[in-house]
């Protein structure tokens, strides 16, 4: 029972970083249906953005709490940036291109990044500097700590913001419009270009946190760290059905928890055949089969065919 | 064939193409040792790169699904070659025997992946495949425990080269006057291998196979209509595609004598996939030019960067890997940026480009 409870509190604290990640992908891909491979390197460069912002203030003597926020905020702004140059450079010349054509740009611009980030901060991993006093609390067996009470706690109010932004406000509303048709939205006064600049705007900056988070949870960040965390992210999109708001939230929470209970309980299962290291494989597995009977995802729309 | 007639001097002049392309083949290996064995190999990956690209090119290219898992089956080729011929069974089987069946293991792979999946599109079937591909490199990496089968992450050494008889791949041996080395016999065997997957790209396009797959790409349920089978279809693109993959990793296997996860990861996949699209997807040339290109262009920076910049500064300013890496990936880039469609895209990809453009 501890195992169940203790595997479920580490799971929603990476299920969150997972669902803010993969939000950066799903409202990319809802407004003009691309993968933007490069999204896991623009949170890796956030983390290690926040790392050095951090570190470097670390002797200065500001409170600690302080010092955090300069670093997640430095690192939010670095994101937008980098996320809007993004999309002027890769994306927005190759809009009518043939649909792979946007996917390479993309996995040429993530190489980029990530040895961008490794001529920046070279090859070895970068610790955390030690700042937040680490309480843990026990409940039921199970134990937490603030820094992941911290992860969700800030990780919910992020969405809820989100969704007030995409839900009430006019540049939500436009962002909708262009989701549902570019077109007919464009003839409605919409200006594509701004609401795509937008939405890619806004997903880096969602996954600064996340990388933040991520950062401060491990206490540890390294150039390759995207790749996987953007994988998984994207998994957890595509699992929520890609495209959908609540999905990439709902996917994200379930891929941390379904991760968390197979590393945990796959040594009982299989009598220790298998090990935790087949962690990685969990997110898979479960995405092969839950596509095949929900092709389009858990929150999908069941769309038809698309030419 | 298709009974195009041609003017004998056009004709003339397509077989003094070949011709010269002929020569070029032959002289490549040697040319290449001038430079030292290091780029004989080069070209070795080179040319093996070219079998999966257009083994990917039936899956991607013809048949429009997007496989981002496709070195899964190169993997499953390599490591059966690994397995049945090195002293990690100690089982020596010779390789005629082998490479068809990692083929067809390879294509057993490809249908079970397939099938499943075959109701999925576009992005959806993307990301399934590339966990699938990440699942088998996964387990490659942690089968060797409890029993040991792949021998983990350290990977599987001293496997058997290619051999006929006494005639080993793996050894410089001379015959008419002219001495070959090891990797010069293996690009003449990769330089056939690759022929004939090119035959067989250029048989397909045009068959009753081939145009199936195209209409499945172009609109699915107008070819239904048409009554294409569209699950047989698209089941045997994936077969025939994870086949020539299984055969390639066969080689590679043989090729390296050591196979380890490492080579199977998902960058390896994209790489391959980068090849297909930058050349011009479901065509030949192109994908032929893709592969050579990607596969040449790292290498060609890896020697060229170091100097260049002990030219330019003086000394090593940036770690050169990284900077290659960067290079790549700004090329990847600036390629797609300017030419859409792939650097050759066939002339009926061109015009339909140019007609939903204007």
């Amino acid at each position: 029972m501890d195992t169940l409870l203790q595997q479920l509190i580490n799971g929603l604290t990476l299920g969150a970083v997972y669902a803010l990640v993969a939000l950066g992908y799903t409202m990319v891909y809802g407004i003009i249906g691309l993968i933007n491979f490069a999204h896991g390197e623009v949170v890796m460069i956030g983390t290690m953005v926040a790392f050095t912002v951090i570190v470097s203030l670390a002797g200065s003597g500001m409170p600690p709490l302080l010092v955090l926020g300069i670093g997640l905020l430095v690192s939010v702004v670095v994101c937008m940036v980098l996320g809007w140059a993004l999309e002027r450079v890769a994306y927005r010349p190759l809009r009518h291109a043939p649909r792979l054509t946007p996917l390479i740009t993309a996995i040429g611009m993530s190489i980029v990044l990530q040895n961008v980030a490794m001529i920046i901060w070279g090859r070895n991993y970068i610790t955390f500097p030690p700042m937040i006093h680490k309480q843990i609390y026990d409940i039921g067996g199970a134990s937490f700590t603030n820094v992941q009470v911290a992860i969700v706690s800030l990780a919910a109010v992020v969405m809820l913001g989100l969704i007030y932004l995409v839900h009430r406000t006019r540049i939500g509303m436009a962002m909708r419009a262009t989701a549902q048709n570019p077109h007919v939205a464009s003839l409605m006064g919409v200006d594509i270009n701004r609401v795509i600049a937008m939405a890619f705007i806004i997903g880096s900056a969602l996954g600064a946190v996340a990388g933040c988070m991520v950062g401060s949870y491990y206490e540890i960040a390294h150039y390759q760290m995207g790749f996987m965390l953007g994988l998984k992210a994207f998994t957890a999109a595509v699992l929520g059905g890609i495209g959908n708001l609540a999905g990439a939230m709902a996917g994200g929470l379930l891929l941390g928890v379904i991760e968390a209970l197979g590393a945990g309980y796959i040594g009982d299962l299989t009598g220790d055949i298998l090990g935790s290291h087949y962690q990685d494989i969990f997110a898979f597995i479960v995405l092969i089969i839950v596509l095949i009977f929900r092709p389009s995802g858990l929150f999908g729309e069941r769309t038809g065919d698309r030419a | 064939m298709n009974g195009r007639a041609r003017p004998s001097s056009s004709r003339q002049r397509h077989w003094l193409g070949f011709l010269l392309l002929g020569v070029v083949l032959l002289a490549v290996p040697f040319v290449a040792a001038l430079g030292g064995q290091a780029w004989v190999r080069i070209a070795n990956f080179a040319i093996l790169y070219v079998f999966l690209a257009l083994g990917l090119n039936i899956v991607v290219g013809y048949a429009g699904l997007l496989d981002l898992g496709y070195v899964a089956f190169y993997a499953v080729g390599a490591y059966a070659y690994a397995l049945l011929a090195s002293p990690h069974f100690g089982i020596h089987l010779p390789f005629w025997v082998i490479l068809p069946l990692g083929a067809g293991l390879a294509c057993i792979f490809g249908v079970l992946l397939g099938a499943p999946t075959l109701k999925l599109r576009g992005d959806y079937l993307a990301i399934v495949t590339l966990g699938f591909g990440e699942i088998v490199r996964i387990f490659m990496n942690n089968l060797n425990a409890p029993v040991n089968i792949t021998n983990g992450a350290q990977g599987i050494t001293l496997i058997d080269p290619i051999r006929i008889g006494d005639f080993s791949f793996a050894q410089t041996s001379s015959f008419l006057g002219v001495t070959l080395s090891g990797p010069q016999k293996y690009y003449f065997l990769l330089v056939a291998l690759a022929l004939l997957v090119i035959m067989v790209n250029i048989r397909l396009q045009d068959s009753r196979i081939g145009r199936a797959w195209q209409a499945i790409r172009e609109d699915e349920i107008a070819a239904k209509a048409c009554g294409i089978n569209t699950r047989n279809i698209k089941l045997l693109a994936f077969a025939m595609g994870a086949s020539f993959g299984g055969i390639a990793g066969g080689v590679f296997s043989a090729m390296q004598g050591f196979v380890s996860p490492e080579s199977f990861s998902l960058m390896e996949s994209i790489t391959i996939l980068a090849m297909v699209v930058l050349g011009g997807m479901g065509h030949i040339p192109g994908v032929i030019l893709g592969a050579i290109l990607l596969t040449g262009l790292p290498e060609a920076l890896r020697y060229g960067i170091e100097p260049l910049q002990r030219a330019l500064f003086g000394r090593m300013i940036v770690d050169p890997e990284s900077l290659r890496m960067l290079v790549f990936g700004l090329a990847l880039v600036l390629v797609m940026r300017f030419r859409p469609a792939g650097l050759w895209p066939s002339s009926q990809r061109r015009r339909e480009l140019a007609e939903s453009a204007g």
